[in-house]
């Protein structure tokens, strides 16, 4: 998708008046935000504040939870409603990608992992199949490590490449959108750090959102942040801003650690 | 100096679990060697290669060739898997993803009360019911053949296939189907191409139960196939199994005589074709892990 002039840039995600709720238990309260393209949003909250959840409504994989009820509007590139259930779900989660907590790559070989998203959103040629994996796998800086063992197992991998594996896989389905969740709270140092270079790169190409329960991290790799409150958007500015002069008080308190 | 519950401890370990442990294989060896014991002097009075290659088993003539039973066994449960794989793959599939939660523990059961029925129940099934109508729907000269021998065996196959592929379905990490459906899959292309090749190992133990199921069956098979020890390929052919023989046999033979221990001998056959199928099922399992790979060896 063609975005528009970057002087004055259309929201990629209109977010209007968002209410979940899961049975009778109400998880997101009155969401209202905006997240413009070619940026990296951190969403920052303390556990159970509905961080994970706000994320899985992007690309709705609520979904797939029983009881769950969305209310609201969710507007995608400035046309297309996220919460109309007559969308083709499929079609929307090519756009919005998702990379997960912990890596989880298929049981198949690694250019089996990176082919998946292209092969199940219909046919394409052998070689141009194989040109998506390279260029999938470079963009993730993974293609010299893995390029001689394409047929080895994706579970075979290491935690942080299993995890740039899982990015390089939502890559090749070529979304606008990727959402990630908490990617990096399973790996360590070093695998982190080079994800976080990963994630600031993925910038130029993509919008990306991603929960994360490390307020470093949120300060190092995001251009914004957004602050959840048990289920309420307490606060969402430029984190530059953000970390040096909260508008809200709860914000202030749970940057510096008074609580959470 | 030992206290006395360490000292209890320490006999209940020893003795009791390792007893525990190598029980199995003892009355496993035991078995064996019984079963040697009758049947393998009967290669003082019969050869070998005649018993391997003889196609034709008339013991009132003392004919003793195994090659009718053993493919009477073989197309009898081909013809049980044809009929029960897909079956049980397809439930398990439908329990396991497809089936909201109350649906699903009603299949359960009622799989597992499948599994209860007595084979004779399935023998009376197949003299009168499926035997009868094969038989008019066919057009052929009996109702009591392989094909109505196996359909039933694939109805005794079925629940020990689709209890085993459903855990191993339900096995499979959530997280592998929620990263299929994030990549724009849909529900059926992450069933198919993801769920199911994940379980695969679990889907594959089950069938090979399953196939120790079907050529292990007697009672039915003795009712229903129709006990014409012939080697023939055509399901509609009314054929002998190697249990089936054993069963209807043992009750006329002298104890001792050459008879007799044939039949130890076809018994020696049976329980090798059931150690190959468990080699065979290892092999394949082992195959499938190393390909997946990562998986600790294990799987889960």
């Amino acid at each position: 998708m063609t975005m528009e002039d970057s002087t004055n840039p259309q929201p990629i995600l209109q977010v209007r008046d968002l209410n979940l709720f899961y049975g009778e238990k109400q998880v997101l309260k009155k969401i209202s935000m905006e997240i413009t393209p070619h940026s990296i949003t951190a969403i920052i909250g303390p556990s159970g504040c509905g961080k994970s959840t706000l994320l899985r409504c992007f690309n709705r994989m609520n979904d797939l939870i029983e009881n769950c009820r969305v209310e609201g509007s969710i507007i995608f590139g400035g046309k297309t409603e996220i919460n109309d259930r007559k969308l083709d779900v499929t079609e929307l989660r090519r756009r919005i990608g998702m990379v997960f907590q912990r890596p989880n790559p298929f049981p198949k070989s690694i250019y089996d992992n990176i082919a998946y998203g292209i092969r199940v959103a219909g046919k394409v040629s052998k070689s141009e199949l194989d040109a998506r994996v390279e260029e999938a796998l470079r963009k993730v800086g993974l293609w010299e490590e893995v390029s001689d063992r394409l047929e080895d197992s994706g579970m075979a991998l290491s935690g942080g490449q299993a995890q740039r594996l899982c990015i390089a896989r939502t890559i090749a389905t070529r979304p606008d959108i990727i959402l990630m969740d908490e990617p990096t709270s399973a790996l360590d140092p070093i695998s982190t750090q080079t994800i976080e270079e990963l994630i600031l790169e993925l910038r130029e190409n993509y919008t990306v959102v991603i929960v994360t329960h490390n307020m470093q991290q949120a300060a190092r790799i995001s251009d914004f942040t957004a602050f959840l409150y048990q289920g309420e958007l307490v606060e969402h500015s430029p984190t530059k801003i953000m970390f040096t002069r909260p508008a809200e008080k709860r914000t202030e308190d749970y940057i510096t650690g008074r609580f959470g | 100096m030992l206290r006395r519950g360490k000292l209890v401890e320490l006999a209940i370990e020893k003795v009791l679990i390792r007893t525990a442990g190598y029980l199995a294989v003892v009355i496993l060896f035991l078995i064996l060697l019984f079963i040697l014991r009758e049947g393998a002097p009967f290669f003082t009075s019969y050869r070998l290669d005649e018993f391997i290659l003889r196609a034709d088993w008339y013991p009132l003539s003392g004919r003793y060739g195994m090659l009718p039973l053993l493919s009477g066994s073989l197309l009898v449960t081909a013809v049980a898997l044809i009929f029960s794989v897909p079956m049980a793959i397809c439930s398990a599939i439908f329990i396991s993803e497809i089936a909201p939660p109350v649906l699903r523990n009603l299949l359960k059961v009622l799989l597992e009360i499948l599994a209860s029925v007595p084979s004779v129940v399935f023998g009376f099934i197949g003299i009168v019911l499926l035997g009868p109508w094969l038989q008019q729907l066919l057009g052929i000269r009996t109702g009591m053949n392989a094909l109505t021998a196996g359909i039933l065996l694939a109805f005794m196959a079925l629940p020990t296939i689709a209890s085993v592929a459903e855990e191993a379905l339900q096995a499979v990490p959530r997280s592998l189907r929620e990263a299929s459906l994030a990549l724009g899959a849909s529900r059926m292309q992450t069933i198919l191409k993801v769920t199911v090749p994940a379980a695969s190992t679990g889907i594959i133990a089950g069938i090979m139960l399953g196939v120790g199921r079907a050529i292990g069956e007697t009672m039915t098979v003795m009712m229903v196939a129709g006990g014409s020890p012939q080697i023939t390929l055509s399901p509609l052919e009314p054929v002998r199994t190697i249990t089936g023989t054993i069963a209807a046999e043992m009750g006329e033979v002298v104890m001792g005589d050459q008879h007799y221990r044939a039949l130890f001998m076809l018994g020696l056959l049976l329980f090798l074709i059931t150690l190959g199928i468990n080699t065979l099922s290892g092999v394949i399992i082992d195959r499938i892990r190393r390909r997946q790979g990562g998986r600790g060896g294990q799987g889960t």
